[in-house]
């Protein structure tokens, strides 16, 4: 990196080298990765805590009598002593599932099948993920909930005064909501809507997806009911994810899944469920991966997350005003507090053809509807190109994401 | 490794000049079949209505939300479909797509503008935008069997 040392102090060119694949070339390119968004690199410290738990201390959990055993449920459950330092929250209230969206399908399977009863309504926001959308509209048509989706201003904000009229009859008892829109870099101000919902009766989940990466999360400050994020976009590996859920809600639901390790006792004729957290932990868990989510963790904390936050907030001034200073490009989504998200158009010029002439520059950015289809028709559009960053995202990987979209222009005749 | 002259490769002048300007584009007053093509993961949609003649496909029209490939690639089908009977159509349809998947393009005639699109072999993520109008036309040349067009 041309500038290594960056105005946050933050060493890019030290936090680079931790990431082995960040070397690579690709179409003969120097590689840019500006997709973390939809998947984080990872640390070289994470990959070794996954080989050394698979190469010393692996067996199943929570179930042998031998010392391997003893071992991997140690590493397992120290990996979820270290989710609930992070998040701020009691060990019991934090379930390993496989991602975000499982954490958000638990909770509309379970609370969502004892706490609500039909014609109860669940509140959702325009910006929403996919994964916050559908488990919803599943739960509507199967359970007769109501699902009401709250507006978004034109800066991409949420809309309080629909937030109002939404909540207005009384009959809101959830609202699930983002923390970070994917495609507008959008922070919510989440301790406002705990405070707004839990007024008006209401419990509130937050899907951290992206938001638990950039910015600490105290779960017990924001007075969050629900909380989910996902391993892999927290330089953590794929196939491990959190629900947080505060204690008393967690004992009042059903389990979501039945088999091993969710049980008290079991007969052929009926069972009795464990205490959260594992009532909700049917079957084997993602072992290893809980222990790189916890390496993951370790590595993001020794960065620091002021640090992080200052680096990434670097990152989308330049972006914006360098993309806001192109002919023809337009970023979308112009909230005062967003993040380092910035998905934007290119006249004349398809997202899918930007992306591909910037992945032969060997530019990684994303392209498409990113899982928020319904976002990105009511931004009248079909489609957006999106660069992410994370904490090894550099200054100058900004100006090549600048020079490869001019390059898209020449080609498409700009 | 290449230059920045490279990174436009698959960007042929034919694809561009049919994207930006298509010849087939729009919706007919009448047609005798029409069908869509649809790409979830990406949102793009191809929407196409041909008429029948005498057995064989008349014209082809199209409507299309999508990418310079997408677009492109409706339009150089819409040419070289017309005037086929069904079962050459979809023999045209079954080349086409092995030449994406190959990369290899057929040596025959009725290539000679379509091979604009083998370049996008090189691309397995674009391989459904090139092959997008193409299975529309396969399900427009099948309603033309129920409803006896088409030969």
């Amino acid at each position: 990196m041309s500038a290594s040392i960056e105005q946050t102090g933050l060493d890019i060119a030290r936090i680079r080298a931790d990431f082995p694949i960040l070397s690579q070339t690709v179409h003969g390119k120097k590689l840019v990765f500006l997709d973390s968004g939809a998947s984080a690199q990872k640390p070289r410290a994470v990959i070794d805590a996954m080989v050394r738990s698979m190469e010393m201390r692996y067996a199943n959990v929570h179930r042998g009598l031998h010392w391997l055993s003893e071992r991997a449920s140690d590493d397992y459950e120290a990996a979820r002593d270290k989710v609930a330092a992070f998040l701020n929250a009691a060990r019991e209230e934090i379930v390993f599932v496989r991602n975000a969206t499982e954490g958000i399908n638990l909770v509309a399977a379970t609370f969502g099948r004892s706490a609500l009863r039909p014609g109860d309504a669940v509140v959702v926001s325009e910006m929403e993920h996919h994964a916050n959308l559908v488990p919803w509209q599943m739960l509507r048509d199967s359970h007769g909930i109501e699902l009401r989706i709250v507006k978004i201003t034109e800066a991409g904000e949420l809309d309080f005064a629909d937030l109002e009229q939404k909540f207005a009859d009384g009959r809101v008892r959830l609202l699930a909501i983002t923390h970070m829109s994917n495609v507008l870099g959008t922070y919510t101000p989440v301790e406002r809507l705990a405070a707004f919902a839990h007024e008006r009766g209401a419990r509130l989940l937050l899907d951290g997806a992206q938001a638990v990466v950039h910015r600490a999360v105290d779960v017990r400050a924001i007075d969050a009911d629900f909380y989910v994020f996902s391993g892999h976009k927290l330089y953590g590996p794929s196939g491990i994810g959190v629900l947080f859920g505060k204690r008393e809600l967690l004992d009042a639901m059903p389990p979501f899944l039945g088999g091993g390790d969710m049980i008290r006792s079991v007969s052929y004729g009926k069972s009795t469920w464990a205490e959260p957290p594992y009532r909700f932990e049917a079957g084997t868990p993602a072992i290893v991966e809980a222990v790189g989510l916890a390496a993951a963790i370790d590595y993001v904390n020794a960065i620091g997350f002021p640090a992080i936050a200052a680096h990434e907030r670097e990152l989308t001034d330049h972006a914006l005003a360098t993309l806001d200073a192109m002919d023809g490009i337009h970023v979308v989504g112009r909230a005062q507090d967003r993040g380092g998200v910035v998905a934007f158009t290119m006249d004349g010029v398809h997202a899918h053809d930007v992306a591909t002439l910037l992945d032969k520059q060997g530019i990684a950015v994303r392209a498409g509807h990113h899982c928020a289809e319904p976002l990105t028709r009511r931004l009248g559009l079909d489609s957006t190109a999106r660069a992410t960053f994370g904490v090894y995202t550099a200054m100058d990987e900004i100006d090549a994401l600048a020079a490869g979209l001019r390059r898209v222009q020449q080609v498409f005749g700009g | 490794m290449s230059g920045a002259a490279d990174v436009g490769d698959l960007y042929q002048r034919l694809i561009m000049e049919r994207a930006r300007a298509p010849l087939h584009a729009g919706r007919p007053a009448a047609f005798d079949a029409e069908a869509e093509g649809d790409n979830p993961m990406c949102g793009d949609r191809v929407q196409l209505r041909l008429s029948c003649a005498g057995g064989a496909i008349g014209e082809v029209w199209h409507e299309t939300r999508g990418c310079a490939i997408c677009i492109a690639s409706a339009d150089l089908m819409a040419d070289a479909v017309a005037g086929r009977t069904r079962a050459a159509a979809n023999e045209l349809a079954g080349a086409f797509e092995t030449m994406v998947v190959s990369g290899a393009v057929p040596d025959r005639e009725d290539f000679s503008e379509l091979r604009a699109l083998s370049g996008v072999h090189e691309y397995r993520s674009r391989h459904r935008c090139a092959t997008l109008p193409w299975q529309a036309l396969r399900a427009a040349l099948t309603k033309t069997m129920e409803t006896g067009h088409g030969g």
